[in-house]
């Protein structure tokens, strides 16, 4: 099927099987690897990406569900020379380790940070339920989101 | 200059300005022009003769590249995958190492074991071809009970009653003497339960071949990338060393199960071959719980002897412990020279006694994981201890302060075959106690109790043994491979520094650690060190990242190849100055030659190492690179102590944590940042197997605990924030006085939670994970 | 995933007339059940028709006492609604934010999956679920484990929820997926108390002895004798039937303490 959608700011239109998973068209036509894929039972939150707004899970949405939607990945968030307050936050606090859960780790911070005030340690790990992380422990991981919600 | 990013710095790291911008390279990122994509027939049941396996129906469906069976690898001379330590049983034999082919034939053993593999254009081909292959399978009674394996049919016709060995270590007459003398007996029966380890990266793999040079190149989630080529061309025969080439890039994570050497990139990489095209494979969530190594799954019999002052006499300890169906890379080794040699802790316990049986049952290979064989071991003897204290009515702290081996013991020898270098027990505990307000327990109880709660708390005082070695020690008690590591300091003619580790960092922070090092061994900014590694193509062979080895073997391997630098350095400086090579010192990047103002600057030197203008070249060659090769004499210890205290709501089961205390002593630290977070992603692991995490399978061999439905992670709102701290007693053998720091926290922290939830339940033994569930029903009963 | 067509109606009647003529169609909202099913490959759609392009079907009204959620909106949105805060609270402890980002009512209901939240609100609120045939009462509505009232093809529209005079939500989620092991909503009507029950059984359900002690007594303590009967309790790795009778009783007291203390404050 044709899908348009825009990416991190650029519109693109694709033809992809019915059956293709927005990680899949981010990860294998528009390579940006940044978006990971950690499990099949749409659990651990690698994956997650802003589609209109929201933190969701692109393993979890059909080519269809994404088609005219806006997307903003891990790439789009920030550059090297010009981090998100969220990105600087995890490296300034050591809120990573081998790095695969980071890029849906911190697309789902800032979803928790921009929707919510006033956040308090117990509300970090809350909304932090659909990120796994095995590396971390997440205290380094609460302490970065914390700190970037005062910046942000 | 160096003080803020040498030695002691928190230095943030290198490796997140890729991974905060999506930008880490990891292997299902690489992709090859033109790959297919490898999916696995697996098994569905777990012990079943497999008949003909029918694959024309696979071959003939659309997309399909090509279907492969065990048979065809073995025809064409693929070997078994092998189990790399030999370990001898009590009574002298060899242990059983059951043929272990890449892919099924004849038999399949557990549930998930491939049995053949589809090549197709699309990974959607892939399943579709890999659901068409049929196969004959003739089900048999499947293993699967531990603690009755023994009594069952064999699964091996080579190991009558399921046994891999049956091995022991220590004195038994000395330790039967020592209970006979005995006032007190603690004993315990202990099931240290299955976990599955669960790196969230998912294993991968791309093979390629380049048949222009008759060369391999195999991109793979490994710990170790120069083990997986050396077993897979000395032992497997998939091709010759030197043509072939394992990349292990950016890496999410292993903690322990990306060491081995597994069937599906074996497969992968002959199929390149096979196929002269590149086959790329990634493993779903499912097939990783089916089919990664497991860890743990011990069952255990302990005894403790205590004089009527609480001293400890002996200790007698029997475990089975779980291979799974096959023997995995190092499966032997872990429940032996990683387990029984740590039963001593941290304690003058004279006599010990351990019996092992290795037993074979239908289930996922068990292999090293996070900790490996040192969590066991701290879990049997912290929990004795524990109970121990508990039945004699002594404070747990004080009847551990009553055994401890004391700073001027050391080197103490343990009745158990290790040497422990140096250590402060007692200093780990009593910083512990206080971040715990220890005196203050009693009055957080009372309120707990007030509000219909329980509390309790509990203590585990753990050490275990890193950096395994020496290799000749090693060797000699069967390991079919050395344990030195290599480093490669390259000096660039800008006086730049790239340096080459063996040790593989997932996680680890090797690229900040080691630039760490070389901006305080040479001076050099941080910013101009680049440290490469997992890439079989750029460093000598070399062992890789495990057993928390990195820093003490792979980092001092790194500092006497930085000796040598500053060595050949003194020697360039010297002859431009003029000046005689020991009258040139070298410090904070300067060579200066002493009592003058004579110096020159460490890029200086590199510049002249490169371009030798007037060099004396027949006592000195042109250049500034240098490589070492460090084989430890000794393990490293590392020790702390570790304190929990967690709240039961009497009314669910459900057990929270209130606190929980790390302190640990890994001797010197070169970036606490990084040390602190190791600890914390060890505890989170070690509450996980007490509280959350468990591996089951019903008695038919199908796995419950197969997906994030039902295996329990730790998520953020499991945990709680973590109090870590640390004490230094620097290790005496290795020129950093470092003793390794990634496993420590999952090690100590499992009998911390364990014996406060018993604390707080007023029970003594509670089977892990203590799940809500299981809290319950032992209030009820107790 | 197995291949399939993937069509977007924008009326109810276009995505009925979808299905009916397809193969083997499957409606998809939210695709927070579906998409992980398709993707494990345990189900084989030949079409799979989106019900999120159907005008009307997405946004929460009131009417004379009662809530009409409609059967595409999302718990984010249920969550963050303020006409009935026990519904809000009980969508907002659905799966993680992401879930609750997409995962929508209408899906939930459908599914019938034992261990979700929303069949507890709908046996407990007095729901009547409409479709694009019919309304059917809530407590005639889930007939088994994955199984309701929906006939083949029938598309649940929205659902409207009677709004109490005081009510809450005790959930005790399954510690790997944080579906609920056992989730109780208590509501109160006036005197007249509902009790609705999930992840005990294979399907949500009232818990009459329950309501009746509460009717007669509402204070935690008049659970305590009420005989529960786990004997077709579900059971699995995280909880047996009987931990679940427990849980069911613990809960319950718990969503009457909570309500007393809200009342008293
Ligand atoms: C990680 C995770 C955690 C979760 N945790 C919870 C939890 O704690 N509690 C909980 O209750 N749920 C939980 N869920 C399930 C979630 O709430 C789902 O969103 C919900 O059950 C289905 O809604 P959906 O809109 O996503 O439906 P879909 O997945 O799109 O559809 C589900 C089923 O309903 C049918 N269907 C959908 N809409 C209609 C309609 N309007 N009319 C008729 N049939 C329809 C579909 O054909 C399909 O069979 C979780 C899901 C995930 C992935
Ligand atoms: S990949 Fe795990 S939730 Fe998407
Ligand atoms: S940093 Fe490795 S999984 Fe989070």
């Amino acid at each position: 099927m044709e899908i348009s959608l825009n990416v991190n700011g650029t519109a693109h239109s694709l033809e992809v099987p019915a059956n293709t998973l927005l990680s899949d068209i981010l990860r294998e036509r528009l390579r940006l690897t940044g978006t990971h894929v950690g499990c099949d039972t749409s659990q651990c939150g690698a994956c997650v990406v802003h589609v209109n707004g929201d933190a969701v899970k692109s393993c979890t949405v059909l080519a269809g569900q994404a088609n005219g939607a806006s997307v903003t990945t891990i790439e789009g968030i920030g550059t090297p020379d010009d981090l998100h307050p969220m990105q600087t936050a995890f490296r300034d606090n050591h809120a990573l380790q081998c790095g695969f859960c980071t890029p849906g780790m911190i697309m789902s911070a800032i979803e928790l940070v921009e929707k919510n005030d006033g956040l308090t340690e117990q509300a970090v790990r809350d909304g932090l339920e659909g990120n796994l992380c095995r590396c971390t422990g997440y205290h380094n991981i609460v302490k970065a989101v914390l700190a970037a919600a005062r910046q942000m | 200059m160096t003080a803020e990013t040498g030695i002691g710095a928190s230095v943030k790291r290198k490796e997140d300005a890729r991974f905060i911008t999506g930008t880490g390279r990891y292997t299902d990122d690489v992709s090859a022009p033109g790959q297919s994509y490898a999916v696995f027939a697996r098994s569905p049941h777990a012990r079943a003769k497999l008949g003909g396996i029918d694959t024309s129906a696979a071959a003939a469906s659309d997309g399909v590249v090509a279907v492969f069976t065990g048979a065809d690898l073995q025809a064409d001379g693929i070997g078994d995958l092998p189990c790399g330590w030999m370990v001898k049983s009590k009574d002298g034999s060899d242990m059983v190492q059951p043929p272990h082919p890449p892919l099924a034939i004849e038999r399949v053993n557990y549930v998930g074991e491939p049995y053949a593999v589809v090549v197709a254009e699309t990974l959607e081909a892939a399943k579709n071809g890999a659901e068409a292959v049929q196969a004959d399978f003739e089900e048999l009674p499947a293993v699967v009970d531990l603690k009755n394996a023994a009594a069952a049919d064999s699964i091996h016709d080579a190991a009558p009653n399921n046994q891999c060995y049956d091995w022991e270590l220590g004195d038994g007459a000395a330790t039967d003497a020592a209970f006979e003398r005995a006032h007190h007996v603690t004993r315990l029966h202990i099931v240290n339960n299955r976990l599955i380890p669960n790196a969230i990266e998912p294993r991968a793999a791309l093979g390629e071949y380049d048949a222009a040079a008759g060369s391999y190149t195999l991109h793979t989630t490994s710990q170790n990338p120069h083990l997986e080529r050396l077993v897979l061309a000395a032992f497997v025969n998939v091709a010759p060393e030197a043509k072939l080439r394992v990349i292990s890039p950016d890496v999410g994570g292993g903690f322990g199960s990306k060491i081995f050497v597994y069937a599906e990139e074996t497969a992968v990489i002959w199929a390149a071959g096979k196929l002269r095209r590149p086959v790329k494979w990634r493993a779903e969530r499912s097939e990783s719980f089916l089919a990664d190594a497991h860890g743990r799954d011990h069952v255990t019999d302990a005894e403790l002897a205590l004089a009527e002052d609480g001293e400890f006499l002996g200790l007698r300890v029997r475990t089975k412990a779980n291979m799974g169906a096959y023997l995995s890379t190092f499966a032997s080794s872990v429940p032996t020279y990683l387990y029984g040699t740590l039963l001593a802790g941290q304690y003058k316990t004279p006599a010990i006694h351990v019996q092992v049986q290795a037993l074979f049952t239908n289930t996922a290979p068990v292999d090293a994981y996070r900790g490996a064989g040192r969590p066991e071991a701290t879990y049997v003897v912290e929990r004795l201890v524990e109970t121990a204290a508990r039945e004699i009515g002594m404070d747990p702290s004080d009847l551990r302060r009553r055994n401890f081996i004391q700073p001027d013991d050391f080197p103490y020898e343990t009745p158990v075959a290790l040497t422990y270098d140096t250590g402060d027990y007692e200093a780990s505990l009593d910083k512990a106690l206080a971040h715990a307000d220890y005196a203050g327990f009693a009055a957080r109880k009372a309120a707990s109790e007030a509000s219909g709660n329980k509390r309790g708390i509990g203590f585990s005082c753990y050490i275990e043994a890193c950096g395994l070695a020496p290799s000749q020690v090693a060797i000699s008690l069967g390991a079919g491979v050395g344990l030195f590591e290599v480093g490669e300091v390259r000096v660039d003619v800008t006086g730049s520094v790239t340096v080459t580790t063996g040790s593989h960092s997932h996680g680890q922070s090797h690229e900040t650690t080691f630039a760490q090092i070389i901006s305080e061994k040479l001076g050099v900014q941080f910013e101009n060190v680049t440290v490469l590694h997992g890439d079989t193509g750029r460093s000598d062979y070399a062992l890789g990242t495990y057993g928390s080895r990195s820093l003490a073997v792979g980092g001092s391997a790194i500092v006497k190849a930085t000796e040598k630098i500053v060595a050949k350095g003194k020697k360039i400086a010297a002859h431009i100055l003029e000046a005689k090579e020991d009258q040139v010192d070298f410090a904070d990047g300067v060579f200066q030659v002493v009592d003058s103002n004579q110096s020159l600057t460490f890029g200086e030197v590199a510049f002249a190492a490169y371009v030798p203008a007037n060099y004396p070249l027949e006592e000195l060659e042109p250049g500034l690179s240098e490589k070492a090769f460090y084989d430890p004499p000794n393990f490293t210890y590392p020790a702390g102590a570790h304190i929990c205290e967690v709240e039961v709501d009497p009314q669910t089961g459900v057990v929270r944590i209130e606190k929980f205390v790390a302190v640990d002593d890994f001797g010197h630290i070169v970036n606490p940042m990084i040390v602190e977070g190791q600890v914390h992603g060890g505890l989170a692991q070690g509450i996980g197997q007490a509280l959350l995490e468990h591996g089951v399978y019903d008695e038919t061999g199908q796995l419950l605990s197969g997906s994030y439905m039902d295996y329990t992670m730790p998520r953020a709102d499991d945990l709680p924030s973590f109090l870590v701290d640390t004490t230094t007693t620097p290790c005496t053998h290795n020129p950093l006085g470092v003793k390794g720091c990634g496993e420590a926290g999952a090690i100590g922290s499992t009998a911390a939670v364990m014996n406060a939830v018993t604390n707080a339940l007023g029970v003594t033994e509670l089977p892990m994970p203590a799940t809500p569930e299981t809290v319950w029903r032992a209030l009820r009963e107790a | 995933m197995y291949a399939f067509s993937y069509h977007k109606p924008a009326t109810a009647q276009e995505a009925a007339d979808l299905m009916a003529s397809a193969d083997e169609g499957a409606y998809l909202a939210g695709g927070m059940t579906l998409v992980p099913t398709l993707k494990q490959r345990l189900a084989a759609p030949s079409d799979v028709i989106d019900l999120t392009g159907i005008h009307g079907l997405r946004g929460i009204r009131t009417l004379d006492g009662k809530v009409k959620v409609g059967a595409t909106t999302r718990h984010a949105e249920v969550a963050a609604n303020e006409h009935i805060p026990v519904l809000a609270d009980l969508a907002g402890r659905i799966g993680d934010p992401h879930v609750r980002n997409c995962g929508t009512l209408g899906g939930s209901v459908a599914n019938s999956d034992p261990a979700a939240d929303y069949p507890a609100a709908v046996v407990a609120l007095d729901a009547t679920v409409h479709t694009n045939k019919r309304a059917i009462a809530g407590d005639e509505f889930f007939k088994g484990l994955f199984e309701t009232a929906l006939e083949d093809g029938e598309i649940v529209t929205a659902v409207d929820f009677r709004a109490p005079s005081a009510a809450a939500y005790a959930k005790f989620p399954n510690p790997a997926s944080r579906y609920a092991v056992v989730g109780v909503l208590v509501a109160r009507y006036g005197d007249q108390v509902r009790v609705g029950v999930t992840g005990a059984g294979p399907c949500a359900f009232r818990a009459a002895n329950i309501e009746a002690a509460l009717a007669a007594d509402f204070r935690p303590g008049a659970v305590d004798d009420v005989g529960i009967d786990y004997g077709d309790f579900n059971a699995d790795l995280h909880a047996s039937a009987e931990y679940r009778g427990h849980l069911v009783r613990v809960l319950a007291k718990r969503a009457v303490a909570q309500i007393g203390s809200a009342d008293s404050g």
